[in-house]
């Protein structure tokens, strides 16, 4: 073949070779994901230390997750203002504050927040016992792996991550409501009349939902991105980034889905 | 009994074990020695199931460790101690922790009983009094006696060693020889020791076993070893590159 015909054939390959990688990885973490389901029934390795995981991911992030919720509710209530421009009654900013945050903005930018925080914290941790084979250690001592180190931090993930946003959307809201008090001249009355207008329980029903998904993929992905690190020092930044980048995009693409699965009309 | 009978192991297009075998009676010591790199690591790794081989077989005590199922491959690891190279120990733990760790899976001790194994266990590795420390709080030598403590903690039939003295100093060394030959002595354990350092494993070996090109090259008693003819061993055991490069390119 001609060093022409080859050059031509580059491109082809390179993509296949991109292809090839995505579901090979694709398919090491469907077995990944089997293995901690089918680890659910080694309760006794897991079960301890689950309330351990749950104030570490949990309860130790509620701080970050109240800190963006409160300066995202002031914004939210101020650029409502702005936009409303005397066209649309201010009470509105009631709703805009009420509906924005429980819908998209608490879970989105907590999963978010959390990504950083918790997916690369497990990713790290993980990955260093991958690299110093203290997983491996693990494993010579009869524990299975995925049950002792994966299900108490999915299973924490899960369960706290909702609660989180509960706390997130009651702080998102209520500076919302002390932004328009003092700086919106609007009166309680009136913001709340905004946040009841087009109010639906489902809405925090959807929250909850959406934040226990991310809950999963934030750690899921870092767990399966610590448990593959290969490499030194070097391997587990890469892991990291790779957990942050991933989990961060899956919240993304599972955010729209969730809106289409369950907001269209 | 560890039998490793003709095993091949492949990672992608580098072939590691190409046609091994080695075996270890009972109460015996084995030595595996090799350059770096020569796959003694992954050769240990088999036997413990943390590894499967492409082909070949892996028995313990009569058991095929690539067939057997979660549950027996866990029970059978409860009867191996595996002393890691750089010790592995779970640096958020204490020593008495990491101790504990195999002991609470074996199940069926008290608490009481679970402080006395560790005391003792800390005693025989000469740590007397470490159970509340760190491991980063450790020097190499003391990681690397924890590491077997651990490993004896919960009384294995057998203890695989992977690089015991590597990165030691030749007195942390020799205590460590020591330590290998008491746990022969005390408790009756099956060892396979991998290591590079041939003074160590003519310290503690029965039987002394040369990795090369993924096979066992030549076997035999530290003696044997010692006085070997094949130039690619005498190299080794000599530290002469020029004898292994003759020994290579004879081997072609």
């Amino acid at each position: 073949m001609s060093s022409r015909g080859i050059a031509w054939t580059r491109p082809f390959a390179a993509i296949g070779r991109a292809a090839g990688g995505f579901f090979a990885a694709f398919g090491r973490f469907g077995a990944f994901f089997i293995e901690a389901i089918r680890s659910l029934r080694d309760v006794t390795t897991w079960a301890p230390l689950l309330v351990g995981q749950m104030k570490k991911l949990g309860v130790d992030s509620i701080p970050i997750a109240l800190f963006l919720a409160g300066f995202t509710g002031i914004v939210l209530a101020l650029q409502a203002s702005y936009t409303f421009t005397g066209a649309i009654p201010l009470y509105f900013v009631g709703t805009l504050v009420g509906k924005t945050m429980i819908l998209e903005l608490g879970p989105v930018l907590t999963g978010l927040a959390l990504s950083g925080r918790v997916g690369a914290n497990i990713a790290a941790q993980l990955g260093t016992m991958r690299v110093s084979e203290q997983i491996d250690a693990l494993e010579t001592l009869a524990y299975n792996p995925v049950a002792y180190l994966v299900l108490p931090r999915v299973i924490a993930g899960i369960l706290m991550f909702p609660i989180i946003v509960i706390f997130a959307d009651v702080v998102g809201i209520t500076a919302g409501w002390f932004t328009a008090i003092n700086l919106l001249d609007m009166s309680t009355e009136e913001f709340v009349r905004g946040l009841r207008l087009f109010h639906d329980p489902f809405d925090i029903t959807y929250s909850l939902i959406k934040m226990t998904s991310f809950g999963l993929i934030v750690t899921i992905i870092g767990c399966f991105e610590g448990f593959t690190t290969k490499g030194g020092a070097e391997g587990v930044g890469i892991a990291t980034t790779r957990a942050v980048v991933t989990s961060s995009m899956l919240i993304l693409v599972f955010d729209a889905l969730w809106a289409v699965v369950l907001l269209q009309p | 009994m560890i039998e490793m009978i003709d095993v091949h192991k492949s990672f992608g297009e580098k072939v590691v074990l190409n046609g091994f075998s080695l075996s270890v009676e009972e109460g015996g010591t084995v030595s595996l020695v090799g350059f770096s790199g020569a796959g003694k690591s992954v050769a240990l790794k088999h036997i413990v199931g943390l590894l499967e081989p492409d082909s070949g077989t892996v028995r313990v005590d009569g058991q095929e460790v690539p067939k057997l199922s979660r549950d027996a491959l866990y029970e059978l690891r409860r009867k191996v101690g595996y002393v890691f190279q750089f010790a592995a120990l779970f640096d958020s733990m204490t020593i008495a922790e990491n101790l504990a760790m195999g002991l609470i899976k074996r199940g069926g001790y008290s608490r009481e009983e679970i402080e006395e194994r560790i005391t003792d266990s800390l005693n025989r590795v000469e740590l007397e009094g470490f159970q509340d420390r760190f491991p980063a709080d450790l020097s190499g030598g003391q990681k690397k006696r924890a590491g077997l403590a651990r490993a004896i903690a919960f009384g294995p039939k057998y203890l695989l060693y992977d690089e015991p003295t590597s990165g030691l100093d030749p007195v942390t060394t020799a205590v460590i020889d020591r330590l290998i030959l008491k746990m022969r002595d005390e408790l009756g354990v099956t060892s396979l020791v991998i290591t590079h350092d041939m003074g160590s494993a003519y310290r503690v070996s029965d039987r002394i076993a040369m990795l090369y090109e993924g096979q066992v090259l030549e076997e035999g008693t530290p003696d044997e070893i010692r006085n070997a003819s094949h130039p690619i061993v005498r190299g080794f055991v000599e530290g002469k590159p020029e004898l292994v490069e003759q020994g290579a390119a004879a081997k072609g």
